[in-house]
């Protein structure tokens, strides 16, 4: 059957849903307000970025409303078209550049989280940062941070989307260097900047590559440029492109998402990020900067879905990357001590599954994974730095300075536990439903050896969170928790660790002098901590798959129903709830062409994707290992911390396999100093030397000839010029001119200013007189 | 046409402020900020008078290059980074009038001459085809002048900067 | 829009880069002054172009620009020289020029 026009609804749209441009312009503005005026005002910049990101927080809850509204007046499978507005930007030389919000299911989503994670942070840092000497800075930073962020989410097109990742980029750099007095911070910045860049040339690159090859179809089909995502999508699902061009502008653009993810192998600047502050820590690793990869691929999913044809194979470019960073990255969380570090690495491994998922066709499931990941993993940032801020002394070593911290910090400790659930996959916690959606499908779509790796990943990741939840709140309190260095704590909290990176010991730690042993934090750090363990608890019920379907909600509103569309809505408006009108698509089921092949008449904005239908069987065999991995890592830890056991201790020194293990592990698989040691000298190198050696052989050489043909050349002028016919008029004109120099030379002092002003008040006097004689 | 009007006040009041600012600022590295704010303004009011590509160009070479230029020479030179009383010299009160009075000269000529004579309202954009077609055509001769004095200066550059 | 407004703007910015010149010290801001100047005269190119719908004045505002890079070129490696060979670039102490 042929679904004709009238099956059609007229979608709804609203107020909050043509303004969705004004979420990030919000922050924007508040940017300029705290860089401008923010040292005057009462509280220091701060409430103006709190301000703004509550502004931006109910902007896009109301956008959100009216999206699931929107989705709602669609009839069923109906092509839910996103609410579009563009303006031209810039227009040179027949090129046109225009700028613009897109708002659909995935920007909803991301959206609300960014907003909301952006406000909790800020609410936090009021009280982190109390009396740091660049506050005013910090909130600045922030929130352009997050409008970068922000931009980024409702760009219409490339170059926007661009604008909003090196903000992000720029701002990154900033917080990362917050207290750039230490050396070690500084260097931590400049490397995730350098690192991350590295992987923006990807993203520069494959702009240019789509824009360049789809601009023809798109112009002819859409109407719009080929820097429009719509376009790119519509023209990467058309048949039309040439794989190989597909094929290199994906590998291209996932560079880049590498690079901002932290995915192996330029995951390296990720755990030095926590040199920053941790609020910083918590908004970077959980919602924004890392999350901007993820979203490049969820974003351009069609480009990157027919570029490695993630359908029709059994691995590709991005499942691979993803695999290996899962694995990686979670082995490494187990030899560290510094908790930041241990969150540091599970966010990598945690990307990693998004990637894998994204690479597998899992395209729900990895943006679920982002949603409810920011929750949890921000609350797990937050506890730690509740922790170092009321507990240990600005202290993030989890073998020296905590412990025993459960029953003084109960409501850090509960929202931990809960975060730490959610993150392992515990059921009903929220990451249950979003992380084993992904290894399910990443099954289902025939993606074999990858689930395995994903189940191993949940083992580990079970594993290492429980040894940092001991080593944290259990066992008996160590160092700065047991109050040790409480009489000194002014001037000794850097001995403690120097063998560690010393974080957030400088500004904000000279003025809590209320802390006296470790105790509970503020409203201000528990309220945005119990706001995020309720979410971490819950928000896994919107996509909750074993209920059934009426419980994924999150499926209807954010994934975009992959029908074949007739007609595009023309932007701008009151026209953006125009309605496509679709071709055939038969009633009943809702298979479409899309993805699989080419659409004969119309065009398709989304791949048409399967979902693994849910079971309890495959369900309980990851919670099992999840429980395994708890158990195992439970019962080591209480061995090797608490009992001291004979047999594990010092097993890393006895044991020639574990230490070599081991040893990779602390050097970090040796990557920095593959980075820093062989390829920054080698490229490094020979360009010094080269230039070095065009400098001494090609520059002076033509320096040496220029100046051996004007010494010739002036010889000659000497010669027949200068002295025959000039000298004859300057030796006449010379007596005349001594004879008025004598009488000006107080003037020629030398004083070029004094020159300057005398020129100019001629050129003046002279002007003066032009006037006058012609009016 | 009251869009562009107020359009070029708002610029022009920043960019006054702004040029002010260079000139008096005891700051170097500030006064390479607020030129930069001048220069911004410079290539907004271009883009007013439909000059895109003149625009482009003074955002490329002005707010690109020549104030990496300004930065580093002040970093090379080790100027005060900060706060410098130093900077004005003697003559100082001395460019106060002659610059007075070098406006009041200017102002009465221009008002003298174009009084209240308008700016055509439909001016068509100047497209960058339409440059290049002026440069390498009858302007040909000084775009050659034009690039010896460039090589020459980046000789000259070379030869002044370089350790001997 | 009248001529004036761009004619007026372009004199004021002449007049104050003509203050800078004068009254400042440091050779690196008279260099900025003097960029000031050249700015004006580009902007009263480029309006006059528009006025009277001709290209020639966007042409000489660009090579006004390519001029002024130059310049800058130059005129920083006059100064870094100076500053090689004197330890100061405060033009009230080089007077070697006095007749």
């Amino acid at each position: 059957m042929i679904r004709s026009a009238e099956a059609l609804q007229t979608l709804s749209s609203g107020w909050f849903l043509e303004h969705a441009w004004l979420i990030p312009i919000v922050p924007a503005i508040g940017f300029f307000i705290i860089i401008l005026f923010g040292k005057k005002l009462p509280m220091k910049g701060s409430e103006i970025g709190l301000l703004s990101m509550l502004s931006s927080l109910v902007l896009a809850g109301g956008t959100a409303m009216q999206w699931i509204d929107r989705v709602n007046s669609g009839a069923e499978a109906q092509f839910i078209a996103p609410v579009v507005r563009t303006w031209n930007w810039w227009q040179i030389g027949g090129m046109k550049f225009t700028i613009g919000q897109s708002i659909d299911g995935l920007a909803v989503i991301v959206l609300v989280v960014v907003a909301f994670i952006s406000t909790l942070v800020q609410l936090y840092s009021t009280e982190y940062l109390k009396g740091d000497r660049r506050y005013t800075h910090f909130f600045a930073a922030l929130t352009l941070f997050s409008a970068g962020m922000l931009a980024m989410v409702v760009a219409e097109d490339t170059i926007l989307f661009l604008l909003g990742w090196e903000i992000m980029g720029l701002c990154s750099f900033m917080l990362i260097g917050h207290w750039w007095e230490d050396g070690a911070n500084s260097r931590a910045a400049l490397k995730a900047f350098f690192t991350v860049r590295t992987g923006d040339m990807g993203l520069l690159v494959g702009v240019a590559m789509l824009y360049f090859a789809s601009n023809e179809w798109t112009t002819e089909h859409l109407g719009v440029s080929g820097f429009s995502i719509r376009g790119i999508s519509a023209w990467a699902l058309s048949g039309e492109p040439n794989s190989t061009v597909i094929l290199v502008a994906s590998v291209a653009l996932f560079i880049a998402a590498i690079g901002k993810s932290g995915q192996f192998p330029l995951h390296t600047w990720l755990p030095d990020a926590m040199a920053g502050p941790t609020p910083v820590s918590s908004l970077l690793h959980s919602s924004t900067m890392v999350v901007a990869g993820v979203f490049l691929v969820s974003r351009l999913y069609p480009v990157f879905f027919t570029g490695f044809d993630i359908l029709g194979s059994g691995g590709n470019f991005i499942t691979i990357i993803g695999g290996i960073t899962i694995v990686i990255a979670a082995a490494l969380a187990f030899v560290q001590n510094d908790i930041k570090k241990v969150l540091a690495y599970s966010t990598v491994s945690q990307l990693g599954y998004m990637m894998l998922g994204l690479g597998a066709g899992a395209w729900l499931p990895a943006v679920f994974h982002i949603f409810t990941h920011a929750f949890f993993k921000a609350c797990l940032f937050l506890g730690a730095g509740s922790i170092s801020h009321s507990a240990s002394h600005h202290s993030f070593d989890m073998k020296k300075d905590m412990g025993g911290l459960r029953k003084v910090m109960p409501i850090t400790f509960t929202t931990w536990v809960i975060s730490t659930l959610a993150l392992c996959g515990v059921f009903p916690f929220s990451g249950f439903f979003s992380k084993d959606e992904i290894i399910d499908n990443v099954g289902h779509n025939g993606y074999q050896l990858f689930m395995i790796i994903g189940l191993i990943g949940a083992f580990m990741t079970a594993a290492y969170m429980t040894r940092a939840t001991y080593l944290t709140f259990f066992g008996e309190a160590r160092g700065a928790s047991a109050g040790e260095h409480h009489d000194e704590h002014h001037d000794a909290h850097a001995p403690a660790h120097d063998d560690h990176d010393s974080h957030d010991v400088h500004d904000a730690h000279a003025t809590d002098h209320a802390d006296h042993g470790p105790h509970e934090s503020g409203w201000r750090i528990t309220l945005p901590l119990v706001l995020l363990a309720v979410l971490a608890l819950s928000s896994g019920l919107l996509n909750a798959t074993p209920f059934g379907e009426k419980w994924e909600r999150i499926k209807t509103w954010v994934e975009p129903r992959a029908e074949v569309v007739m007609e595009t809505a023309p932007g701008g408006p009151g026209h953006s709830n125009v309605l496509s009108i679709p071709a055939a698509a038969e009633e009943g089921h809702h298979d479409s062409p899309c993805g699989s092949e080419t659409p004969e008449e119309g065009v398709c904005y989304a791949p048409q994707l399967q979902h693994a239908p849910f079971k309890w069987s495959k369900a309980m065999l990851s919670l099992g290992i999840v429980f395994l991995g708890i158990a195992l890592s439970w019962l080591f830890s209480t061995l090797l911390y608490t009992r001291k056991d004979k047999r594990l201790v010092g097993l890393t020194e006895r044991n020639g396999v574990l230490r070599a293990g081991y040893n990779l592990l602390i050097n970090k698989y040796y990557l920095d100093a593959l980075y820093e040691n062989v390829i920054v000298r080698a490229i490094a190198g020979p360009i010094a030397a080269a230039a070095y050696w065009f400098n001494q052989n090609v520059l002076d050489g033509i320096l040496h000839a220029v100046a051996r043909a004007s010494r010739a050349f002036s010889g000659w002028v000497y010669r027949n010029i200068d002295q025959r016919v000039v000298d004859g008029t300057v030796n006449n004109s010379g007596k005349a001119t001594k004879g008025a120099g004598g009488v000006l030379a107080p003037v020629q002092s030398g004083k070029v200013s004094q020159y300057g002003a005398l020129l100019f008040s001629a050129a003046a006097v002279a002007a003066l007189v032009l006037v006058i004689i012609n009016s | 046409m009251v869009a562009q009007n107020i359009g070029f006040a708002i610029i022009a009041t920043i960019m006054v402020i702004a040029a002010i600012r260079v000139v008096t600022t005891s700051n170097v590295v500030h006064a390479a900020l607020w030129l930069v704010v001048v220069l911004a303004g410079v290539a907004a009011q271009y883009i007013l008078l439909a000059a895109e590509f003149v625009a482009v160009t003074q955002v490329l070479v002005y707010i690109g290059a020549v104030m990496v230029l300004f930065l580093f020479g002040t970093m090379l030179t080790r100027s005060r980074i900060g706060v410098n009383s130093g900077l004005n010299n003697r003559y100082s009160n001395l460019g106060i009038p002659v610059a007075m009075v070098l406006f009041a000269a200017m102002s009465l000529a221009l008002a003298d001459s174009f009084g209240t004579e308008k700016l055509p309202s439909d001016g068509s954009l100047v497209t960058t085809q339409q440059i290049s077609d002026q440069i390498f055509g009858p302007y040909l001769l000084p775009f050659w002048a034009l690039s010896f004095v460039l090589l020459a200066a980046v000789i000259g550059a070379i030869v002044l900067a370089r350790k001997d | 829009m009248l001529v004036n407004q761009f004619l007026f703007l372009a004199a004021l910015l002449f007049c104050i880069g003509v203050y800078g010149v004068i009254a400042r010290k440091n050779a690196v801001l008279v260099l900025m002054s003097i960029e000031l100047i050249l700015n004006a005269v580009n902007l009263n190119f480029v309006a006059f172009a528009f006025a009277m719908e001709t290209q020639d004045g966007h042409t000489f505002a660009l090579y006004i620009i390519a001029i002024a890079a130059a310049e800058v070129g130059v005129g920083l490696g006059l100064v870094l020289l100076i500053f090689r060979n004197r330890r100061t670039i405060s033009l009230d102490d080089l007077s070697e020029m006095k007749g």
